[in-house]
């Protein structure tokens, strides 16, 4: 018990090293590296006297150290800038449209753990066989696919060809007159659930299918994978072997003794996946004008709304690091060799 | 430094060894064998684009307005676009941005972390320390969001998008190389190297980084797939390549607004994409398979 708080106690302590240096790093692109970081913290339009005071807001006259501790001052007050394009706090953009996003992401990051694991689990069990064929072939094409093609080939096949299910958006416009969603968490599927607003709640669900999978292929593709490798090593231990020789039957030692130890590694990859499919969202939104942080970030990034990029950018890379945070503790949790280590 | 050159020629002896090994893998695998074969003739068609490609011009960006938007045909394998710009010629040039910049991509980014890594695994102590925090700093963030905020800062294109690939991807080769430097580092010809007196540089450069070579390409076998991705991801944004030049990301995000009727033009440069990738995956897998760089880590 004691290692285990100490290994938890030390992850902490790297996490804030590391997100120390992500601060570094989103500094220089946002203070160093522009040649006037004044005129692209409020846009080229700017009057004179305005870049002054933004200059002597960002202390931009002042050394590279005094300049960071003023950035880290903004950064720990909340204050990521202004939008150039909204003309609202970048903060509060990012704030008001989570929800949306984060439904995408938990949707189909939950999507590729509940097929990713039975699909690598199965292929371990029957390796070599049609069926680990089968998903060894949809587990590459899954990691090999761009996110805005496989959205685009899914819209064509689905809405114009097989007319089964919406093209595009997060609930249908006509329902903001017959059956509005009461907003409880910002999330639809959520808020239709509470509200008992069944028209409206499948009408969230299809829309959300199709950008949910799409988001899902390379995580399922991945954890998949991860799974597969991890159960074939595991079947080859002699604990396995033992319980195979007093006779359990092989659906328990799959399930249940191997699944248990394979079930680690995999949750390695699940947290890395979690940061791609963050990417993700930003292609799967765009397609689907989903509305949420991605569509924000694209067209920040077109219209060099540079503020709203650097803060993105450094919200993006904290994410990463408590997930992986996260993901260790769980793993330490789970298993206890890895604490030890 | 008598005694060296008998000890590299051992090392140099198992690398030829491990070479042939892989050929025979790869010819004999046939999936390896398509992939490779995908992969050469991609390069090749796009080394040779302008005489490759039906109408070079309208590839490179030349509009022809009255073919605008034709379904594909014999004469227009892949269709027109918007402009009415043969689309099978625009998907051979743009095969320079989207699939050769990212090789020479992770060939600068292996030129840059490789050395690093290899400095840090072989020195050790504050060197070590110093070299590996920074690369920490890099890898906290997720690739491809920092090769886009490299991108927003440095100014949209090509050459800019690609160097925020390379900065983007450098430290996981360090990270790479590093670990297979440790281990190296135990091996006696390096010892022996150390005992004659050999020079630090000589050693990275002739003992340590020769035999960094397997591990090292088959990692960029498997992130050729995962950088042309992203280059697709820049180019679809428009980060990338600007009109009128061809790329296939950028080709995608142009099809855009007509995929329920000219599908063509936004799903045959998607397919370039998703067959290189493809290919570039498979084809790391069986390296991987053969190597397993990440018994080093």
């Amino acid at each position: 018990m004691l290692h285990k708080l100490e290994y938890i106690l030390r992850r902490l302590l790297t996490s804030l090293f590391v997100l120390f240096g992500v601060s570094i790093i989103t500094f220089f692109l946002a203070r160093v590296v522009p040649n006037d970081a004044a005129v692209l913290y409020i846009g080229p339009k700017a009057r004179a006297e305005d870049l002054a005071r933004v200059r002597i807001q960002l202390g931009l006259d002042k050394p590279l150290p005094v300049q960071y501790a003023f950035y880290m001052r903004d950064l720990l007050h909340g204050d990521l800038g202004i939008s150039i394009g909204t003309k609202r706090p970048v903060l509060q953009e990012i704030l008001d449209r989570a929800p949306a996003t984060l439904e995408l992401l938990f949707t189909g990051m939950f999507l590729a753990v509940l097929i990713g694991i039975p699909l690598g689990v199965l292929s371990a069990r029957w390796q070599g066989k049609p069926l680990d064929v089968g998903v060894r072939t949809v587990s590459i094409i899954g990691v090999s696919i761009p996110a805005f093609f496989l959205g685009m080939v899914l819209q064509i096949v689905f809405f114009r060809n097989l007319h089964l299910l919406p093209l595009a958006g997060r609930v249908t416009s006509d329902l903001r007159f017959t059956h509005p969603i009461e907003t409880i968490t910002h999330f639809y599927v959520l808020d239709t659930l509470l509200t008992k607003n069944w028209v409206a709640l499948k009408d969230v669900l299809l829309l959300l299918l199709l950008p949910a999978l799409t988001l899902a292929a390379y995580p399922i593709g991945l954890i998949a994978r991860m799974t597969r490798a991890a159960m074939l090593e595991v079947m080859e231990q002699d604990y396995i072997r033992t319980a195979r020789a007093y006779g359990i039957r092989d659906v328990i030692i799959t399930y249940v003794y191997a699944l248990k130890n394979a079930i680690s590694p995999t949750l390695t990859v699940i947290g890395l996946t979690i940061a791609f499919a963050l990417t993700g969202t930003f292609f799967v939104e765009v397609i689907y004008t989903w509305g949420g942080l991605g569509e924000f970030t694209v067209r920040a990034l077109l219209n060099i709304d540079y503020p709203a990029i650097m803060g993105i950018t450094l919200l993006g890379a904290s994410a990463y690091v408590v997930i992986n945070l996260v993901v260790d503790i769980l793993q330490a949790w789970i298993d206890p060799r890895v604490s030890l280590k | 430094m008598a005694a060296i050159p008998v000890l590299t020629v051992e090392s140099e002896v198992q690398s030829t060894r491990t070479f042939r090994h892989v050929l025979s893998v790869i010819v004999r695998d046939p999936l390896s064998l398509a992939s490779t074969i995908v992969i050469l003739l991609f390069i090749l068609i796009s080394a040779f684009a302008p005489l490759v490609a039906p109408s070079p011009e309208e590839g490179a960006g030349k509009t022809n307005v009255s073919n605008r938007m034709l379904a594909p045909s014999l004469e227009h394998p892949f269709g027109t676009d918007r402009l009415g710009r043969d689309m099978l010629s625009r998907v051979i040039i743009g095969a320079r941005s989207a699939l050769i910049v990212p090789i020479g991509v992770v060939l600068l980014a292996i030129l840059i972390g490789a050395p690093l890594g290899a400095i840090a695994g072989f020195k050790g102590g504050w060197v070590d320390e110093t070299i590996m925090r920074i690369t920490d700093l890099f890898l906290a963030f997720p690739s491809l969001l920092l090769a886009m905020a490299i991108t927003a800062t440095l100014g949209r294109g090509l050459r800019n998008a690609a160097i925020a690939l390379v900065v983007s991807w450098w430290p996981w080769y360090t990270r790479l190389v590093r670990g297979v430097t440790i281990s190296l580092r135990e091996r006696y010809f390096i010892e022996a190297a150390q005992a004659t007196g050999v020079r630090d540089s000589v050693i990275i450069l002739r003992h340590i980084l020769p035999n960094t070579i397997s591990p090292v390409l088959v990692q960029a076998t498997v992130d050729l797939g995962t950088v042309i991705l992203a280059m697709g991801s820049l180019g679809f944004l428009g980060l990338g390549t600007q009109p009128p030049a061809p790329d296939w990301g950028l080709m995608v995000a142009e099809g855009r607004d007509f995929i329920l009727n000219q599908w063509w033009i936004s799903v045959f440069p998607g397919l370039a994409i998703f067959v290189v990738v493809l290919a570039f995956n498979l084809l790391g897998d069986t390296l991987r398979d053969i190597f397993d760089p990440r018994q080093y880590r």
